[in-house]
């Protein structure tokens, strides 16, 4: 932990403002990755991990949405005002991002070489015939076959995982420093994402990028992540390390969200279930977020929000049940 | 001691691809290809299988929405595939089916109360008052309240939503319910509130189910049987514990190897399953896994293998088992 951390978040807070007034869909959301580590965001629909991610590339749209308050250092820089000409250079040299869906990210009309190069013509300062082999070779990297002639072909000739795998080749095309890989195998099958998985886990040992991976898939958070982040409607719960958060999870949301997933080893006689659903965002303006649905629900609960404490080394719990260990 | 509800034999669904300016017939798409199993009363059935390998087809076909182009499908002993129109909608009384998205499969320009009546008009529940009762009652048991009934659909959630699709289908007092990945579409923690759900209806209303889904962890927390299929066609079809616990397809080996464990200290190192499906308009000759397998053999790539018995109700189409 002596190194700087690669991205450093702090107390972000990205809005939307509608017709009803501000949405904080991020609030208050403090964390960082470190240089070649692996950080699991996982949370379900609406709870603010794709805002995040969005927000620290900036690309949130704006109106209605807006980042309002905090600091997103990458390398120590503060990108948050940062002009829309300085975030251009920073996008793909420093960050680079995947998306859920493979189908919908890639454009149709050009050939995938035609799109691959585009980039690494933009950041690398090279020419046409340099940037085609870079390309060729970032999709050597990830594992396609016949690369040359995947390179003159379009996204419809290529399978839901190889336009996943092209993605990947295209974000890494520049050597980012960190990765942000949104959901990125949602849309695949299991034998598919267990291939574009391990792709992932061995790109970040080799090419010692950092990933923020976020995923609703606490077994995919099993697989490749060290870390994790729980967020529940726009909050940090939980933070700890992928053991932790399994073998000795704190917060009652992560302990239910680990109960009710059906499990292919062990078959339970019935599965926990959280009750209630999830709140929309800014639905819940006082107390903690969770207390409506949670088994150990206290009076305090619905008028005070709890802070982050801290169980262990590493190990932060938004919840008052956890306050022996003072506040982080 | 278990009496069989559901027998198919043989079906299959193929659809045509049409090419040139005529529109002529230039191939087809075996969909399902020569699919058999049953499935008795009182159980549930998971059928698992990637996109593409026409899990959701057979549902489709089972239920007669598409037509099958070959085979039988015996519903207590009745040939469903044989009825006229007409009477194969009587017959959609006993056989009703969930959708996988809760957003599309309700009209959103009716109230709660009429999307839950209209079966009832259809299969002739003439009193507007006993109409009005069930669909209240219908609520209840589902977990919604009565109040409920004069709402849109846009006012629920993904999971409400959910809870209202099992109603409509229950309206009829089924006996069979085919669930077309009725879970896959809501958050973690609402999947295993549908999941349960499920569970006690089918205890209240003894009711069979056949539960289509690709999670394979789901499949196995609800089904008593699980049938595999892969490119169109079933390649295994057994007890839920044994699928799990002594896969002998292949296939079914790759894909309970590919899911990820919710638990960092078992991460074994998987053989992952090269390569990508086929596609179903052109499948490799032979077994239609073979292209794939880590154990073809020369006679994958010829012949296709028969599903048939292995072990006591063990049934799995591959050579490996043909002695």
């Amino acid at each position: 932990m002596t190194q700087a951390p690669v991205l450093d978040v702090k107390e972000l807070k990205t809005s939307f403002f509608s017709s009803d007034g501000e949405v904080p869909a991020v609030d208050n959301i403090s964390f960082s990755v470190n240089k070649g580590e692996i950080l699991g965001i996982v949370g379900e629909s609406g709870c603010g991990k794709s805002v995040t991610s969005l927000s620290i590339m900036k690309l949130i749209p704006q109106p209605p949405g807006k980042i309002v308050g905090g600091e997103i250092l990458l390398n120590g820089e503060d990108i948050v005002p940062a002009s829309e000409k300085r975030m251009r250079e920073i996008r793909g040299n420093d960050i680079a991002m995947i998306f859920q869906e493979p189908m919908t990210s890639l454009n149709p009309l050009f050939t995938i070489g035609n799109q691959l190069v585009e980039g690494i013509i933009l950041h690398k300062k090279v020419n046409k015939k340099e940037a085609f082999k870079i390309g060729v070779e970032m999709l050597k990297l990830v594992g396609l076959p016949r690369a040359e002639q995947i390179m003159k072909e379009y996204p419809h000739q290529l399978s839901g995982g190889m336009r996943q795998r092209v993605m990947i080749a295209m974000a890494l095309s520049c050597d980012p420093k960190l990765l942000i890989a949104d959901e990125p195998t949602t849309a695949l099958d299991v034998t598919i994402q267990a291939q574009i998985l391990s792709l992932m886990k061995n790109l970040n040992k080799k090419l010692d990028t950092a990933i923020i991976m976020i995923t609703h898939d606490l077994g995919v958070v099993a697989e490749v992540c060290q870390r994790v982040i729980v967020m529940y409607a726009g909050k940090v719960v939980e933070e700890a390390s992928v053991r932790d958060i399994f073998k000795n999870p704190k917060h009652p949301y992560t302990v239910g969200l680990l109960e009710s997933i059906p499990d292919v080893r062990e078959k339970k006689e019935r599965l926990y279930s959280i009750p209630g659903n999830v709140p929309k965002p800014g639905a819940i303006k006082q107390g903690c977020r969770f207390a409506a649905r949670c088994a150990n629900v206290h009076d305090r609960c619905f008028v005070e929000d709890p802070p982050l404490y801290k169980a262990a080394d590493g190990h932060h719990v938004r919840c008052f049940l956890h306050a022996a260990g003072g506040e982080n | 001691m278990s009496e069989v509800l559901l027998k198919v034999d043989k079906l299959k669904k193929y659809f045509p691809i049409t090419g040139g300016v005529l529109g002529r017939k230039v191939g087809e798409v075996k969909a399902v290809d020569d699919v058999s199993f049953f499935v008795n009363k009182g159980e549930t059935l998971g059928l698992v299988g990637e996109s593409g390998c026409g899990k959701s087809t057979t549902g489709r076909v089972l239920m007669r929405l598409l037509e099958p182009t070959e085979g039988t499908v015996e519903f207590e002993g009745q040939d469903l595939t044989k009825l006229k129109a007409e009477d194969m909608r009587r017959m959609r009384k006993e056989i009703q089916m969930v959708f996988q998205d809760p957003f599309a499969s309700l009209n959103p320009r009716h109230t709660v109360e009429k999307i839950l009546e209209e079966p009832l008009i259809v299969h002739g529940v003439k009193d507007k008052e006993e109409r009005k009762r069930r669909v209240r009652e219908m609520l209840e048991v589902v977990g919604l309240n009565s109040y409920h009934a004069k709402r849109y659909p846009h006012q629920f959630s993904g999971g409400q939503r959910q809870r209202i699709g099992i109603a409509r289908a229950l309206m009829t007092k089924p006996k069979l319910i085919i669930a077309d990945e009725p879970v896959s579409a809501l958050d973690v923690s609402i999947q295993s509130q549908v999941l349960n759900l499920l569970e006690d209806l089918q205890k209240e209303f003894q009711l069979t189910y056949i539960f289509i889904a690709h999670d394979l962890g789901v499949v196995k927390h609800i089904s008593d049987r699980v049938g595999v299929m892969y490119l169109g066609r079933l390649v295994e079809i057994t007890e839920a514990d044994k699928l799990y616990e002594k896969p002998l397809h292949p296939y079914t080996k790759a894909l309970l190897a590919s899911i990820p464990i919710p638990d960092p200290d078992v991460q074994q190192e998987k053989e992952l399953l090269k390569g990508d499906l086929p596609s179903p308009a052109n499948p490799p000759l032979g077994c239609a896994f073979h292209t794939r397998c880590s154990a073809c053999m020369e006679v994958c790539k010829t012949t296709r293998p028969e599903l048939v018995e292995i072990e006591p109700s063990h049934f799995a189409a591959c050579h490996l088992y043909n002695k």
